[in-house]
């Protein structure tokens, strides 16, 4: 199969399912930042992706495509780590064109993996997972903005979640244009344009990531509406 | 005489030669090509064409070269273009003119049949090309273009951009890539070949030293070519590449083949002058420059002085103290008179004291009144690329307006000066390129065959590519068709066993001489040696003096030669050496043939032979002939003068005149 | 004008005796070398001396000094072929663009595709045999048409004629920290993609190249665009997307 056994083959199972993780990081961003607005919103959102079988399924692709994407980014190391040989130069100087994330996608896909360690253990285990096992908590399973109010009432937490956002946010600036190089859909002018796209595109769905987690860190009370009525954070 | 020089010149007028040539030859069945081992040394345009034309018509292909790819060679470095006759501009160009301008440029020295068929088979090359995927330059329309060049009153040039050579090279060296493929070339890189194995009079093999372990290994085949390049580095400093060399050549030589027209050495007149004693080699400015750049020295020698000291720059020096020297002697073609002649006159003034950089070896080429008339952006489209590669070497800019007197503008000129670019003699072949040796051909710059005493520009990669694709893969066959019934012969055969002894033999002999002189400092001595009497100007005085020097180098070569390192291994310091044993050898070679021409044609200038304007005086009663040399066993006896007459049935043969 | 001298820099270069040797840096001071001298003519000089001391000479490869063949192949100070403003080879460097006192690191190309035969020589025959998988249009010596027959847009010949610039020296392999050989492949596969005459075994060409790259142990593409900075032609990474367009359209095909 020439997807696994070419270099272009596994690179663009990389490129696809990077693609993907990126739309699923879309969807869960807008679902995040409804929680400004409603706690009830979120709420419901948080029941339709509970314990069904539908979101069951779909988290299991999700964790395959996840798996996959990992897999195959240690593979690719693997080989390319051969194919460089163990002999390293004694000096060497960066290109200016040469991103600093694109030499250090690993790196950061490694600080990606143990922030969702965290994630899943803060979130997931207490949400979906509690109303599977029926384990039982303070705080009901299906009150996702009850998680994140406490998860984030903790500092240490909220800085924990920073740093993995900004560490997705490299990631994504040079895994989005690379993904679609990868598939051959860029060339002279459309290079430039899909850099453009990849940073408004990672920056617009991470800010909506960190702002949810700075506002519920910082002022938690005025959130997710007061009596029903939606009360944006800034008021 | 006691020789007689058969040049198998087939019968018929001379634009019916080849097409008769074909049709009566001697072909090789299909069953018994496979049957036929061909080897051929060298991967440049001749080389790669001949061994992927040979490789694809079935035969069984050894291809050598000395770097680590054939894509290497220097054909890759030539920049303008390739000559064709396909008249795609309807400006009147037919295979007829282009066979004429060529004989003309070669200044009536270049055999008529060859040349004919050369520009006969012109058009296929570019088809040829073409078909491999060639960029050529396009129009619009999307058809090809052409450029015009030196000595021809059609555009008939087609080209890459400023690659040419290397575009065309790749094109070469793809299809011999896939005749690699399909197992029918067998390539050999890093390898050198140092001798031909003859046996019963007929080249069988040959020797070659792997570059890399530095062991002697055997090759034996039917037939072997050589494509190896011409011999311009024996000056040191040329346009050549570093590794350009002229061993393969010289060892046919010794081993009987021979060397035709050695005095034909073409100097290029824009080229960068040499700054300085640690100078490797010159670096070639397109001639293309010579049609908006104008060239000149200054007028008064008060001038000349202050620029070489340095205490003037070239554009301080006011319109009126400038000698436009070429548009004044030449005003018909002005700065766009042929190599030879633009070479000379700037010898010429320089020899006079008029040189302009330090050391009073360099003319200006001047780009102020073109630019001033069609603005620097137009210039830089058109040389840009050109202006930056001279910025890079030189740190001037030719594009930098300096002053404004009167109106005029004056920019940095550029400094050019002449330097030893191609060589027209080579080893000498009949019509089939076989050389006198049966059994060994000889193709591209390597042979002598096309270009006369001076080649047009270009014409050498229509040579390279004309010989490999379209002639070598015919002619071959001939002398291939009865060879079939032999078997292969072996490797372990006596003769390959004493050739082999005997090439080890030198090689311990050079690393046993354990002197004190590096190989390079005894190389850019013969250099010198070359340039000063073999070059430009010849004299009988300058040229026996010449000679005399040449054999003091050899004795201080023999004598104070000191090789580091070991035999074994790769040792390329010891190749170096092996190439300056054979560039002696050729620098005396090129002397003897310049001091026996009694006349000046094309690149060969005796100065005792030239008109009251200072023009090559030619003299086609005694010298309307090919100087064939053949070598007498040591290189200490002079070799035997041969001389094949040159006989014109298409072409009056007049005085070149470029003045009006 | 007043020519620059570097009076004295020191020159730390690699030496390695075959691919099994781990090799070592050895040093030289050079003194009073004239701007205007190039990189290589540095080296020369450094020869020279080497040998007048009776020593084996530095051993790197190097031929037209013209920027056209694609032999020299120095990774000077951290780049390969040296930092310039412009492309260019390590053989068009030269010595005005460094300074009194300074100290120039040369290491061979650093790749298992490129093993070390001596010094900095190394062996790219790899690159060759990526090419006799495919890099050429089959077609027999005298059988074609016309060379006006077929119409190529002048944009299309031209953008071929970009692709087609490279010259084969290694650096994007050198440079890049996969050892992927992706630039040096994709701009063959594109320069003849482009082309109506190339465009008839495309496919088998892109599959057949790609193969044999693998095959050879070259690394993943993951588009840091270090070959593209330091592309002595200016060979773009807009070659490795045809390539993979080609790749991949070539596979689904199947």
């Amino acid at each position: 199969m020439w997807l696994c056994n070419s270099s272009i083959g596994r690179k663009v199972i990389m490129s696809v399912s990077g693609l993907a993780l990126i739309l699923f990081l879309t969807f869960h961003g807008c679902m995040n930042v409804v929680a400004l607005f409603s706690a009830e919103a979120y709420n419901q959102i948080c029941e339709l992706l509970g314990s069904n079988w539908y979101a069951i399924a779909a988290t299991c692709a999700l964790a395959a495509l996840m798996a996959i994407h990992i897999i195959y980014a240690f593979i690719l190391t693997f080989q390319n780590r051969k194919a460089r040989g163990n002999n390293k130069y004694a000096i060497t100087d960066k290109p200016k064109a040469v991103e600093w994330a694109s030499q250090n996608m690993l790196v950061l896909g490694i600080i990606v993996c143990l922030g969702l360690i965290l994630h899943l253990h803060d979130f997931w285990a207490n949400m979906m997972w509690a109303e599977i096992a029926g384990v039982e908590h303070d705080i009901a399973p299906t009150d996702g903005f009850g998680w994140i109010k406490y998860t984030f009432s903790n500092p240490i937490f909220a800085a924990l979640y920073l740093v993995w956002i900004v560490a997705i946010w490299f990631h994504l600036t040079h895994g989005f244009w690379s993904a679609l190089q990868t598939l051959g859909m860029s060339g002279h002018t459309w290079f430039l344009r899909w850099k453009c796209i990849g940073y408004i595109w990672s920056t617009v769905v991470m800010a909506m990531f960190a702002i949810v987690v700075i506002a519920f860190a910082v002022c938690p009370d005025i959130l997710g509406g007061a009596g029903g009525k939606v009360v944006p954070f800034w008021m | 005489m006691a020789i007689n020089i058969d040049s198998k010149i087939p019968e018929g007028p001379v634009a019916e030669k080849w097409s008769n040539y074909k049709a009566h030859q001697r072909l090789v069945n299909p069953k018994n090509k496979l049957k036929l081992d061909v080897i051929v040394v060298g991967t440049g345009l001749a080389g790669a064409s001949a061994a992927a034309s040979l490789g694809e018509m079935g035969f069984n292909v050894l291809n050598f070269c000395i770097q680590d790819s054939p894509r290497r060679a220097h054909s890759i470095a030539a920049q303008g273009g390739i000559n064709a006759a396909k008249n795609y501009q309807n400006d009147g160009d037919s295979v007829y003119r282009l066979f004429y301008d060529t004989v003309k440029g070669g200044d009536y020295r270049a055999r008529e049949a060859n040349v004919y068929r050369l520009a006969e088979v012109s058009n296929s090359i570019i088809d040829q090309c073409v078909a491999q995927g060639v960029p050529f330059a396009r129009e619009y329309g999307g058809t090809l273009a052409n450029r015009s060049f030196g000595g021809a009153q059609v555009s008939r040039t087609f080209y890459a951009k400023g690659q040419t050579g290397q575009q065309l090279l790749l094109g070469a060296y793809s299809a011999l890539s896939a005749q690699v493929n399909a197992g029918k070339v067998k390539l050999y890189t890093r390898y050198e070949m140092l001798d031909v194995v003859i046996i019963d009079g007929k080249a069988r093999g040959i020797i070659a030293k792997n570059l890399v372990t530095g062991k002697l290994e055997r090759f034996s085949a039917n037939a072997v070519v050589i494509a190896t390049g011409g011999y311009g580095n024996t000056y040191f400093l040329s346009t050549n590449a570093m590794g350009c060399n002229c061993t393969a050549a010289m060892s046919c030589y010794r081993k009987g083949a021979y060397f035709a027209n050695p005095c034909y050495v073409q100097i290029h007149p824009t080229c960068i002058p040499v700054h300085g004693d640690k100078q490797s080699k010159l670096t070639l400015m397109s001639e293309s420059l010579r049609n908006d750049g104008r060239i000149w020295v200054p007028k008064k020698l008060e001038d000349a002085k202050a620029l070489q000291a340095g205490t003037k720059e070239g554009w301080e020096i006011p319109e009126e103290d400038r000698d436009y020297y070429l548009e004044r002697r030449y005003p018909a073609f002005g700065n766009l008179v042929p190599r030879d002649v633009a070479s000379r006159a700037a010898k010429e003034r320089c020899d006079k004291g008029f040189g302009v950089n330090n050391t009073g070896l360099a003319v200006y080429l001047d780009f102020s009144e073109s630019i001033q008339r069609l603005g620097i952006d137009v210039i830089r489209q058109r040389y840009g690329n050109l202006f930056d590669m001279y910025e890079e070497i030189t740190d001037v800019n030719p594009g930098e307006k300096r002053a404004t007197v009167n109106g005029m503008d004056y920019y940095n000129p550029m400094m050019i000066f002449p330097a030893i670019h191609y060589t027209m003699g080579g080893i000498w072949v009949d019509y089939e390129l076989q050389t006198s040796i049966p059994g060994l051909f000889a193709i591209g710059e390597c042979n002598f065959s096309d270009h006369g005493a001076n080649r047009l520009g270009a014409s050498a990669l229509m040579q390279g590519l004309a010989d490999g694709y379209f002639v070598l893969p015919y002619t071959i066959q001939n002398y291939l068709a009865d060879q079939s019934i032999w078997p292969r012969i072996s490797t372990d055969a006596p003769e390959f066993a004493e050739v082999e002894k005997a090439t080890e033999e030198r090689i311990q002999k050079l690393m046993n001489i354990k002197g004190k002189r590096s190989v390079d400092s005894i190389h850019k001595e013969l250099g010198h040696i070359c340039w000063e009497y073999i070059g430009m100007g010849r004299t009988k005085e300058g040229l026996e003096k010449g000679i005399k020097l040449i054999d003091e180098l050899r004795k201080e070569f023999d004598t104070n030669l000191f090789i580091p390192g070991n035999r074994e291994g790769l040792n390329v310091e010891l190749d170096k050496a092996i190439h300056l044993d054979d560039f002696i050898t050729m620098g005396k070679l090129i002397a003897y043939d310049a001091l026996s021409r009694e006349e000046s044609c094309g690149g060969h200038f005796r100065e005792e032979h030239q008109t009251e304007e200072g023009e090559a005086k030619r003299d086609d009663k005694n010298f309307f002939y090919v100087g064939c040399w053949k070598y007498q066993g040591n290189d200490a006896t002079a070799p035997e003068l041969i001389k094949e007459p040159l006989e014109y049935e298409a072409i009056k043969v007049q005085t070149r005149n470029y003045k009006n | 004008m007043a020519e620059k001298v570097l009076k004295s820099f020191t020159v730390k270069y690699w030496k390695q005796n075959g691919p099994k040797d781990a090799g070592h840096f050895e040093e030289k001071v050079m003194k009073d070398i004239p701007g205007d001298t190039s990189f290589l003519e540095m080296l020369d000089i450094l020869n020279e001396q080497l040998i007048e001391e009776g020593k084996e000479p530095f051993v790197f490869d190097h031929d037209c000094r013209e920027g056209i063949c694609g032999m020299c192949s120095l990774y000077i100070n951290g780049t390969p072929h040296g930092k310039t403003e412009r492309g260019a080879t390590t053989c068009q460097l030269y010595m005005r663009k460094f300074n009194e006192g300074d100290t120039i690191t040369i290491e061979p190309w650093r790749s298992a595709g490129f093993p070390v035969i001596k010094d900095c020589m190394v062996d790219r025959t790899a690159f060759d045999k990526i090419i006799q998988a495919g890099g050429y249009t089959t077609v027999r010596t005298g059988a074609p048409q016309d060379a006006n027959a077929i119409l190529i847009p002048k944009e299309d010949a031209d953008e071929a004629m970009d692709c087609a610039s490279c010259i084969g020296c290694g650096a994007c392999v050198a440079a890049c920290k996969n050892g992927s050989a992706m630039l040096f492949v994709s701009s063959k596969v594109s320069q003849l993609a482009l082309l109506p005459q190339g465009r008839v075994e495309a496919a088998r060409r892109a599959k057949a190249m790609v193969a044999k790259m693998d095959e050879l142990g070259f690394g993943n593409c993951t588009n840091t665009r270090a070959c593209e900075a330091v592309c002595p032609k200016c060979e773009t990474i807009a070659n490795i997307a045809r390539l993979n367009r080609e790749f991949i359209k070539a596979k689904l095909a199947d």
